[in-house]
């Protein structure tokens, strides 16, 4: 390929012509000069002696330009040629390729978006959030404001929590938004200048609810306001409380949580008339979601940890009763806490699609030395003919080369479609996800570069077979020359493409078991046949001594709707909703100093009506559950998990009727013991749990839990009814149990998801490079199969002539993958929660699969060798 | 590749007279056109810039090489030189050119064998 060097030398050519063309008429000038003539006439007559200049650096520049257009052009075209006329070759490498460039691009840009490229804000490089606590959700607002001012590592210190599915009424129709709540300095600090309007500051903040302000990101000015720069000033209620829009954040500008894009922010000492506890509590009721800032310049992330781990042990001494010191990390803002998971699911998917193009590699190694096999009696001719080893090699990389290129755009544009319907994916209704994965410049570079290097890599297999041809013996021999026995190049490439393929089968498997598993693991309770229903008595003004009253109604009517079985409810959200729970230090109780660090268990703490067990189907193994004579009137009692028992007293049928304190130092009885369950994530160690009776400790917001064997949408319906009979006015948000465990189940899906997908592809690769194989198997060894035909061969032994070799090599690499592919479930088995590689059904799904890709892979070539007609055949040659 | 004085010289003409020059002596294109017109005592008019397509052929296919300089006057000048691929085909184009050249002229001139 002489026109490879020639592009990149070509403008330095161009350069030393131009300048020698200048320095010719230069000379010429000076000549007449010297001769007598002035200068502006000798420059003239310089120019007209030399000629159209032009012209002349024209002509020069085809001299090296139109052979070399002409020879791409040229070996493209014969490149085209050649692959139109095995169309078959062509379609299997192409599509190869297609799907490996594609997973990779996918896998490349979930990397690019989520891990490589930062968050969009000015200097992202020196901005870190700050874990404190076990993980970043347990701070609160006066812990926050003790870490900014007395912390000295940070330039200034922002926070901001989320304030989800509230009402936004802009007059005409309310419509569930999602919302930042920050604090004052949240704009100042992460340096973001208003689009429109202005942005509010620290200034603005004058305690609880004093700036009922509200900034619009550009998104959602954009979707709900239609881009109307009259909205700055104008008045929206949000959950009925009214605030006023002051401005609107820059385009791109999405918060600092990656993945999930908010509609607007409100400043955050507004957050507690929105229903959120008093900004003035410490300890964990109230927590922030992630406090932030950039690190003044020269102050390295560990100078920063050990500072922010110096105040933290302060604030341990100062409040002893609300505080315990915990680790402090940083870490870039972002991901927050889900970091390490999703660069660890990254990391995973980049090994796996790493795979994917090894076996694709592999697949087109071996068709392309089958390839070079074939024709290698063209290109013994050609060779006998006197053409060059070079100019035959240029044709085959040539091939390659166009081959790459093809399928490197059809990657790129499959993996463009998949990215593109990723960022607007919306999988989880309320939550607003947002998968910042724009494919850009850099994705299409790492595309066709990956494809360039798999398809050059793989086209020079060949060379070796070809440099190595003799002419004289290949013609004399026949094309049939070189089907030996012995171990080919080829042959090993199969196996290893087979055992790659076998491993992302197995590890699919797996994973779709793990997420099975999870999906009917025991969860503490029954999602199944249950129907919730959020209800917020705030957002419709009842006060706190109302509450009680009106949530005894609601449970009264459920109960009356048909075919209902048990009715309870529960505050805040129930168990595994949302990743939304709450824990609170329980204490023994002959335990005197109530401080955190003499705590006897963190317990979940869920506040629970009468029959709201029967209602979620949570067995009790102990005692009795609550009655509504359980209230303010009544000792304070609980109902605790056999987790909870067993850490506390011991066992489970000994923890009825003994007492426990909790923080205020209330003396708390245990009526009785249910079954351990799942609460935050499916993934969470046993954790305790306690329920309260919810009259003696009410709150607005709760969910009422339904259960009956009702169709979904009727009983939805009929629910919706009986509240709009107690209330007009009262919205109710009615989804199954199984819809609200989307959010939990969802990190399992969506890598079962990937790893399912992987999987097919490695399917269908090991499904080409079989057919490949066989196919290519049967057509050199056509003549061989006819003779044995004619000779009187049972179909049998022609099948077997024909195919026992692809077959072996079939079970050879699918052994070899199914043990990698054990192997690598461990690792699996971080991610996938309960894949584990023990299970009789992946071992025997993996082996019926592969066999059953084996069987779909020959059965067109097996076809071909059974129609052989040997009278037409032994005449052909 | 047809060029603007085919009218006057025929293809190959140039190239061999460039040729020729450069096997005297190595030179920048601007003495070569000055040599040539001298040496055919500017009966051969050839227009400064056609030199240097013809320069490039030749660059290209190898028979001259070119290295920036500075010249016995003190400029900055891109010498040319004949190379060993260049020596031989001159040779053979001499010898090609002579064998053409006479036997135009044998017909031409029937009677005469001499060359002008």
């Amino acid at each position: 390929m002489n026109w490879i060097p020639q592009i990149f030398r070509r403008h330095s050519i161009y350069n030393d012509l131009s300048e020698e063309i200048r320095l010719h008429i230069e000379e010429r000038a000076e000549q007449l000069m010297r001769e007598g003539m002035s200068a502006k006439e000798a420059e003239r007559e310089a120019r007209r002696a030399f000629g159209n200049r032009t012209l002349v650096e024209q002509r020069s520049r085809e001299v090296w330009q139109w052979p070399t257009l002409e020879s791409i052009a040229s070996d493209v075209r014969l490149a085209v040629r050649q692959l139109r006329k095995s169309p078959g070759f062509t379609m299997a490498a192409v599509l190869t390729l297609t799907l490996a460039i594609g997973a990779n691009a996918v896998v490349f840009g979930l990397l690019d978006g989520l891990v490589l490229r930062p968050l969009n804000v000015p200097q992202a490089e020196s901005l870190y959030g700050t874990h404190y606590g076990d993980n970043p959700t347990w701070q609160s607002y006066p812990n926050y404001i003790d870490l900014r001012d007395r912390n000295r590592s940070f330039e200034d210190l922002a926070a901001f929590n989320m304030v989800l599915g509230v009402g936004f009424d802009t007059g005409k129709d309310p419509i569930a938004a999602n919302g930042f709540a920050a604090t004052g300095n949240y704009f100042d600090v992460l340096r973001i200048h208003p689009w429109l309007g202005r942005l509010f500051h620290a200034s603005d903040e004058h305690g609880p609810n004093s700036a009922p302000y509200i900034v619009l990101t550009y998104a959602y000015w954009h979707t709900r306001f239609h881009d109307d720069r009259g909205v700055v000033g104008r008045t929206v209620e949000v959950d009925k409380h009214p605030f006023t829009i002051i401005g609107v954040t820059p385009p791109g500008f999405q918060g600092t949580i990656m993945f999930l894009a908010p509609d607007f922010f409100m400043p955050i000492v507004n957050e507690e008339e929105m229903g959120a506890p008093s900004l003035k509590t410490r300890g964990t009721e109230h927590a922030l979601f992630e406090s932030l800032g950039h690190l003044k310049p020269g102050v390295t992330p560990a100078q920063a940890v050990a500072d922010v781990g110096a105040v933290n042990a302060y604030l341990e001494k100062a409040y002893p009763r609300e505080i315990v010191h915990h680790d402090t990390a940083l870490s870039r803002e972002g991901l927050t806490s889900f970091g390490p998971a999703v660069r660890a699911f990254v990391a995973g998917l980049m090994v796996l699609s790493g795979l994917i193009l090894l076996a694709a590699c592999a697949n087109l190694g071996s068709l392309f030395a089958a390839r070079a096999a074939d024709r290698s009696r063209e290109v013994a001719l050609r060779l006998a003919l006197g053409s060059s080893r070079k100019r035959i090699l240029r044709g085959l990389l040539t091939e390659a080369l166009v081959i790459s290129l093809a399928g490197g755009a059809a990657g790129l544009l499959v993996s463009f479609v998949l990215l593109r319907r990723m960022s607007v994916w919306q999988p989880i209704p309320g939550v607003p996800l947002h998968l910042p994965v724009t494919p850009d410049a850099m994705l299409y570079v790492v595309a066709l570069g990956l494809a360039l290097l798999s398809g050059f890599l793989f086209g020079i297999v060949p060379i070796r077979q070809i440099l190595g041809a003799n002419p004289y013996e290949i013609i004399k021999a026949g094309s049939s020359a070189g089907t030996g026995r012995r171990l080919t190049l080829r042959d090993v490439l199969l196996v290893a493409q087979i055992a790659i393929c076998a491993v992302l089968v197995t590890s699919s498997l797996v994973a779709v078991r793990g997420l099975e598993r999870s999906l009917h693991s025991k969860f503490g309770f029954d999602p199944r046949d249950t129907m919730t229903a959020g209800v917020d008595l705030a957002t419709a003004g009842y006060s706190a001594d109302k509450v009680p009253a009106m949530q005894r109604r609601m449970i009264e009517a459920m109960g009356t709707i048909p075919g209902v079985k048990a009715v309870g409810l529960v505050n805040g959200y129930p168990p595994l909703v949302y990743t939304a729970g709450n824990r609170a230090d329980v204490y023994k109780e002959e335990t005197r100093e109530l401080k955190p660090r003499n705590a006897a268990a963190m317990p979940f703490r869920y506040e629970v009506s009468p029959g709201y067990f029967e209602a979620a189907g949570t067995n009790l193994l102990a005692g009795r559950s609550f009655t509504w004579q359980d209230d303010k009137g009544g000792p304070a009692v609980a109902v605790v998990n056999s987790d909870f028992a067993v850490r506390m007293f011991g066992s489970v049928t000994g923890a009825a009727g003994r007492n426990y304190r909790l923080q205020d130092g209330t003396l708390v009885q245990v009526v009785g013991v249910v079954e351990d369950g799942k609460y935050m994530s499916l993934t969470e160690l046993q954790q305790p749990a306690m329920f309260l009776p919810f009259l003696q400790s009410p709150s607005s917001a709760a969910y009422l839990v339904v259960r009956s064997k009702r169709d979904p949408q009727q009983l939805a319906a009929a629910m919706r009814r009986k509240v709009r009979e107690l209330d007009a006015g009262l919205p109710v948000d009615t989804q199954t149990w199984s819809q609200m465990l989307e959010v939990v189940l969802f990190p399992a899906r969506v890598a079962t998801m990937a790893l399912g997908v992987l999987g097919l592809m490695g399917a269908m690769l090991s499904i080409t490079g079989i057919f490949g194989m066989a196919a290519y198997s049967v057509s050199t060894r056509l003549r061989e199969l006819g003779i044995r035909m004619a000779l009187g061969a049972a179909q049998k032994e022609v099948l077997h002539t024909a195919l026992g070799r692809p077959f072996k090599l079939l079970a050879i690499g699918s052994a070899a993958g199914l043990a990698l592919g054990l192997l690598g479930t461990r690792v699996l088995a971080f991610i996938v929660y309960q894949a584990t590689p023990r299970d009789p059904f992946v071992l025997a799904g993996v082996v019926v699969a592969m066999a059953l890709l084996g069987l779909l892979a020959t059965w067109i070539p097996a076809q071909r060798a059974l129609s052989v007609n040997p009278l037409i055949l032994l005449r052909e040659d | 590749m047809t060029e603007s004085n085919a009218r006057d010289l025929f293809p190959g003409a140039l190239e061999m007279m460039i040729l020729e020059s450069l096997r005297r002596q190595p030179a920048h294109g601007y003495a070569l056109v000055q040599h040539i017109q001298q040496r055919s005592n500017n009966l051969l008019q050839v227009e400064e810039g056609s030199l240097y397509p013809a320069l490039q052929r030749l660059l290209k296919a190898k028979l001259v090489k070119a290295e920036w300089g500075i010249s016995s006057t003190n400029r900055r000048v891109r010498t040319y030189q004949i190379t060993a691929a260049g020596l031989r085909h001159l040779e053979e184009q001499i010898s090609s050119f002579e064998r053409m050249f006479d036997g135009i002229s044998l017909v031409l001139n029937p009677g005469r064998a001499t060359t002008s």
